[in-house]
């Protein structure tokens, strides 16, 4: 899916625009899928990733964890780990995801995939974490004006009413 | 001091070999230089005492009991990060696959199988449940309420079984069970796209944990179930959602 937006963007299918973060300075960063880009298509497909996010949310305002891309550490919410039981076990393994996303002040973290979204929403809550935690078609709907009220649950406050349709 | 590392015991049943004779090259699990490139980079090194290194030790000293013992296989997501920064290529994640293979079903993570026995009772494969007339009802009612709410989506499709459609989508169950509005930002994307996509009635759901189970039967299952949901309506690119 990531590459269809990539080439969509590209196309100029997708009216994309990052100028309601101009002024906001929102800071994001990006959440690399292991089974997206490490086990599957490789750095393309994070390369792809990344001008998706800096097209939506202006590149000034987006920041990289390090490691990254084909080189990322799992967030712990692939292989079962959250339906395993051991929850435990998956917080603290988690807390190396954690302590990246720290690191990058960042007020979001994009996750385009879902095992990543929860357990990286779970990481926030447990940690006592300030970022939120955001699934790539979100913000393209927000660049573009088009995201809907009921659409925003995973948006803070500072996002609820912006762009809104 | 972990009992896992004492060395009294001499090699029996040789996991590590049987784990060998199964994969391609061996899964190289002959090869480690023990630099321990895996182990720095490995978020579940420490759980259990445990860490990718380690592992690849004891089953290389045919420490099989401890080896077939530790719930750390359940704490490696399988990620391949130590397959992607180790010189050799060693395939621990294959290793720790196999042995959660080895353990016996009932003794596998309950919310892993339960997950991946849900799957295997509908054509949807959705491990939450969900059935072909939940999933069509859903879809349509949520995509109802954006035609009649929402300015400028007032001829918004959101196809489903259409015959040779590019795209099969499928959808993780999450959404339409539990955040269905969470389906629209995608809908409204594929609509300006102008994209030519379709959901399936059968075989939609994302998610398969009988991979996670290490159920390689039912895993393969699902698998062909919704390859041929894809098959079946001649679409040309099965198409993952985030």
């Amino acid at each position: 899916m990531i590459t269809c937006y990539a080439d969509w963007i590209r196309a100029g299918k997708l009216k994309v625009n990052p100028d309601w973060n101009t002024d906001r300075k929102v800071k994001f960063t990006v959440q690399d899928p292991c089974q997206l880009v490490r086990k599957t298509f490789g750095d393309p497909v994070a390369e792809d990733l990344r001008f998706v996010v800096k097209a939506v949310v202006g590149e000034e305002n987006f920041i990289d964890m390090v490691p990254n891309r084909s080189n990322n550490y799992c967030c712990g919410g692939g292989g079962g780990f959250l339906q395993s039981g051991f929850a435990e076990a998956r917080r603290q393994y988690g807390r190396l995801k954690y302590d990246q996303i720290i690191d990058t002040k960042a007020d979001y973290c994009i996750t385009p995939c879902h095992n990543c979204h929860a357990q990286i929403h779970d990481l926030a809550e447990h940690n006592g974490g300030h970022y939120h935690t955001v699934h790539l078609w979100t913000l393209i709907c927000l660049s573009m004006g088009i995201l809907g009220e009921n659409e925003r649950v995973y948006l803070g406050p500072d996002l609820a009413e912006v762009a809104m349709p | 001091m972990n009992t896992a590392i004492e060395l009294e015991k001499a090699p029996t049943s040789r996991f590590k070999d049987k784990v060998m004779e199964l994969l391609p090259e061996g899964g190289n699990l002959n090869a480690c230089l023990t630099c321990g490139a895996c182990a720095a980079g490995c978020p579940a090194s420490g759980l259990e005492n445990m860490d990718p290194r380690k592992l690849l030790r004891m089953a290389a000293l045919g420490m099989d009991d401890e080896l077939l013992s530790t719930d750390w296989c359940w704490m490696c997501s399988m990620c391949q990060r130590c397959i992607y920064v180790c010189p050799m290529q060693i395939d621990i994640p294959q290793l720790v696959f196999q042995i959660r293979k080895s353990h016996p079903r009932g003794e596998r993570p309950k919310g892993i199988i339960n997950s991946c026995d849900m799957a295997l009772r509908n054509d949807t494969c959705s491990a939450m449940g969900a059935t072909e007339e939940d999933w069509r009802f859903v879809v349509e009612d949520v995509a109802d309420e954006v035609r009649e709410s929402q300015a400028g989506f007032e001829d918004l499709q959101v196809p489903m079984d259409k015959s040779g459609a590019t795209y099969f989508l499928n959808q993780n169950s999450r959404e339409p069970v539990t955040e269905p509005d969470e389906m629209i930002p995608l809908w409204k994307i594929l609509h300006l796209a102008g994209a030519d996509w379709t959901y399936g009635s059968k075989g939609w759901a994302a998610e398969n944990y009988c991979l996670f189970a290490a159920d390689e039967e039912n895993w393969e299952k699902i698998v062909r179930t919704k390859a041929k949901a894809v098959d079946d309506l001649g679409c040309k690119v099965w198409l993952n959602t985030e």
